[in-house]
């Protein structure tokens, strides 16, 4: 991975880092909205709203179209698998260390420290 | 059936927890830890070679490994045991030679649930989020491919 990937993650995972975005990327992952849209949950004012999302835009998590009246704010899917792709990769190292594990502890068991009992 | 994983990555928190179940006493999960004859059928990715130079596994222990691949390029780990508590609880350090001096903490603790069954718990933390976010990307690349193959025969020949 090149630094400037790095980079960007950062950025990503910097922008997740407060509630108040979070909460919106989890609003547009049910659709496109628009700042007032986006605003309404929240008791903070709506120029408030709109730095959280350039700071989402920045961070190439959110975009917005240029329809002139309404410019709605998307997700953008494909950064957030970015974003998390590691968390996977991790996730099945750690899977299948364990799952190697198991089979240890199965073949390895010292007789004298598990008696097994009846299993029912 | 396998137990699952259960894994958590906050969000601006430079840590990961992890929780396993384990279908064996509590004394068994920590000998597979403590013994190296047994941590090197499980601690590495399948496809990679794990030599142990030596693993200690005791309060003020250290230990070095190396993980080497089919292109012969080998990953060593290193770090010292801080504390052992036997059958229940113990705090490591862990190096990955690629970056040195981005070291975590390791916390583990064994749990026994009775039944002969026990709950593995890892706290891991990271020095910088950085160094959280970017250690799959380091320390874990190298076994990835054959991580997934091995992952793909161990469902596929799902136990009985």
């Amino acid at each position: 991975m090149s630094s400037t990937d790095d980079a960007s993650l950062d950025s990503a995972f910097m922008a997740l880092a407060d509630p108040v975005r979070r909460l919106i990327i989890a609003r547009l992952s049910r659709g496109p909205a628009t700042v007032n849209e986006l605003a309404e949950p929240f008791a903070i004012t709506k120029q408030a709203v709109s730095k959280h999302i350039q700071v989402l835009e920045q961070a190439q998590l959110v975009t917005r179209t240029r329809d002139a009246q309404r410019r709605p704010v998307h997700l953008n899917p494909a950064r957030l698998e970015a974003l998390t792709a590691w968390i996977d990769q991790y996730r099945l190292v750690r899977e299948g260390q364990f799952r190697s594990l198991d089979a240890v502890l199965r073949s390895s068991t010292a007789p004298a420290v598990s008696i097994p009992k009846e299993s029912s | 059936m396998s137990n699952s994983l259960k894994l958590s990555v906050p969000e601006g928190l430079p840590f990961i927890d992890y929780e396993r179940e384990f279908d064996f006493p509590v004394a068994d999960v920590f000998r597979a830890h403590k013994d190296p004859d047994l941590i090197v059928q499980w601690l590495g990715p399948r496809g990679l070679k794990m030599d142990i130079d030596h693993y200690d596994f005791r309060t003020g222990g250290t230990y070095s490994y190396l993980h080497t691949g089919p292109d012969g390029v080998a990953y060593e780990f290193s770090g010292v045991f801080h504390t052992v508590r036997e059958n229940e609880f113990a705090i490591q350090t862990f190096e990955f030679g690629g970056y040195p001096d981005v070291v975590s903490l390791e916390f583990m603790t064994f749990e026994d649930l009775g039944n002969g069954r026990t709950r593995l718990r890892g706290h891991s933390v990271y020095p910088t989020q950085e160094a959280r976010d970017g250690m799959a990307q380091s320390g874990m690349e190298g076994g990835m491919t054959e991580g997934y193959e091995r992952l793909d025969e161990l469902l596929s020949g799902a136990k009985v």
